[in-house]
């Protein structure tokens, strides 16, 4: 069962237009992309084949793991908590 | 005139338990949570600890949703293609409700402690996002919330591990990634009977397994599985420091993790029905942010107060402690008319008198030990297969003694090392 189809199982709201999570590439250099990819235990950080960097916040388990693995880098992302009553509502946590 | 005594931030186990014991002392709260019901954004691996909830609410076990009490320890060292288990089962010594622990699933278990302090007299608005702190004359003064500013004489920081308002507060500072740890958690269903047998369970047992080595993909980090009522949860937490730097990724190991032959027969059948992650803080004291400031404290994982041992894990019994402190001091400020830092800093003076910061002093060099001894996450699990291999293993080939089949395995590793980090792990964990 890939990532996709364990996140169709989750509750979400998706606050459409106003994504909780915003990134800067230009403000990454390569190692950083890549970590991105690697750290989201939801796979939402990818790679297109020109190397820009693309995020899908649709299914985003409100971790805060992409923040801190760009601490490094100001800018790189701006994160918040969704607004109330959006994102992901688990029913067992 | 405030509009409360108090406000929490976050109906998590360390608001809740901070709100209801606030309200029962007859002061006015109000608690503020972003999900739609408490426990919504919440996630465990699972399990409660359940000493410090049981000194608040004597025998909760009997009313709160836990799932199961947990008799049965396992720690599992595991390379590619074995596993060897330390396996501790006793129905009689966990029996005591001081020293229980239950497999829990957040959701539901907070919405019950909620529900307490709501019935204590708590005021609790959900679905509410805390987006700033209310100034005035420099002076923390409440929590805009939406449109909604609302005030009162102290505000209650348990807004869980990314609590940006306890950044922007100056209470603490951005987390590093050596400090905390990327949990991801499936929850699979299976029939409580299956449960039973696989785990060697009766009705209302639980079992807790903690694995190092291959299920990390030999980072700083590790598996866990615990079983629910009618379901298990299975999930990695790694250092995100290591995580950064992998060339695997998160939700890939994690299925590498469930194939593994020791862990696939054990949630065989079984039906995924949440998949999760959250941040876990296992930086230790040296990441001990600021607990107070004027009119302001911080709680529970706001305040990094976790410890992972690598035997234990623990959390949320730290949270709900936190959660007892923060109101006591609050309710002797509020009888002393003070909510000044200098009055709020008996907060901290009483979590190290209690077991909160006395247990996270014992064990501060416990984070360090485990980030840098890459051995146990590596060398050490393929040396305990190696060593079981040539116990188990006949073949009609002449046998040896068993010093004589350790000794080169060991000194692959290196007696030393062995001996430096036994020596070194016995003292920091």
């Amino acid at each position: 069962m890939n990532v996709e189809q364990k996140l169709s199982q989750n509750k979400f709201v998706v606050d459409e237009g106003n994504p909780h999570i915003v990134t800067h590439q230009e403000k990454m250099d390569p190692a950083a992309v890549k970590a991105l990819t690697m750290v989201c235990p939801a796979g939402l950080y990818t790679q297109d084949d020109s190397g820009k960097l693309v995020f899908e916040v649709a299914g985003c388990l409100e971790c805060g793991t992409c923040r801190v693995a760009m601490a490094h880098l100001p800018g790189a992302l701006e994160w918040n908590h969704p607004r109330a009553s959006f994102g992901v509502q688990f029913r067992y946590g | 005139m405030a509009d409360y005594d108090a406000i929490v931030v976050g109906a998590g186990l360390s608001g809740s338990t901070a709100a209801y014991c606030m309200a029962k002392a007859g002061l006015s709260v109000l608690v503020l949570e972003r999900g739609d019901a408490a426990g919504v954004k919440n996630v465990t691996g699972g399990r409660l600890y359940g000493h410090s909830l049981e000194k608040i609410i004597p025998g909760f076990a009997s009313e709160a949703p836990v799932e199961r009490k947990i008799v049965r320890e396992r720690v599992t060292m595991m390379t590619e293609d074995s596993c060897f288990t330390a396996d501790f089962h006793s129905a009689s010594r966990f029996a005591d409700p001081a020293c229980a622990s239950y497999s829990v699933l957040r959701a539901e278990f907070d919405a019950w402690l909620a529900g307490k302090a709501e019935e204590a007299g708590c005021d609790i608005v959900c679905p509410a996002h805390a987006d700033e702190l209310l100034e005035e004359n420099g002076k923390i003064t409440g929590v805009k919330a939406g449109d909604d500013e609302l005030t009162a004489e102290v505000v209650l920081l348990a807004d869980g591990v990314n609590s940006l308002l306890g950044q922007k507060a100056g209470l603490k500072k951005e987390l590093s990634p050596h400090h905390v740890a990327v949990g991801a958690k499936e929850v699979i269903e299976l029939p409580k009977g299956v449960i039973n047998d696989r785990f060697g369970l009766n009705d209302g047992e639980g079992a807790a397994n903690l694995f190092a080595g291959f299920a990390s993909g030999g980072m700083v980090g590790g598996g866990f599985l615990y079983t629910n009522k009618e379901s298990l949860c299975l999930g990695l937490v790694i250092t995100v420091a290591d995580m950064a730097k992998s060339s695997i990724r998160l939700p890939d190991l994690l299925e590498k993790f469930r194939d593994h032959p020791a862990v696939k027969p054990l949630v065989a059948g079984g039906k995924l029905v949440e998949y999760s992650a959250h941040l876990v803080p296992e930086g230790g004291l040296a990441m001990l942010p600021a607990l107070s400031a004027d009119n302001l404290l911080l709680l529970g994982d706001a305040a990094g107060f976790c410890m992972n041992l690598g035997y234990t894990v623990r959390g949320m019994d730290l949270a709900i402690a936190s959660g007892q402190l923060a109101a006591e001091t609050v309710v002797e400020a509020k009888g002393k008319g003070d909510f000044s830092n200098a009055a709020l800093s008996g907060y901290k003076s009483k979590l190290e008198q209690s077991f909160v910061l006395k247990d996270m002093q014992t064990h501060k060099h416990a984070p360090d030990f485990i980030e840098h001894t890459p051995r146990m996450f590596k060398e050490y699990p393929a040396l305990a297969a190696d060593v079981f291999t040539q116990l188990f293993r006949v073949d009609g080939t002449p046998s040896k003694l068993m010093l004589k089949k350790a000794l080169p395995l060991i000194s692959k590793v290196g007696f030393l090392n062995l001996i430096k980090d036994g020596l070194k792990g016995t003292r920091a964990l």
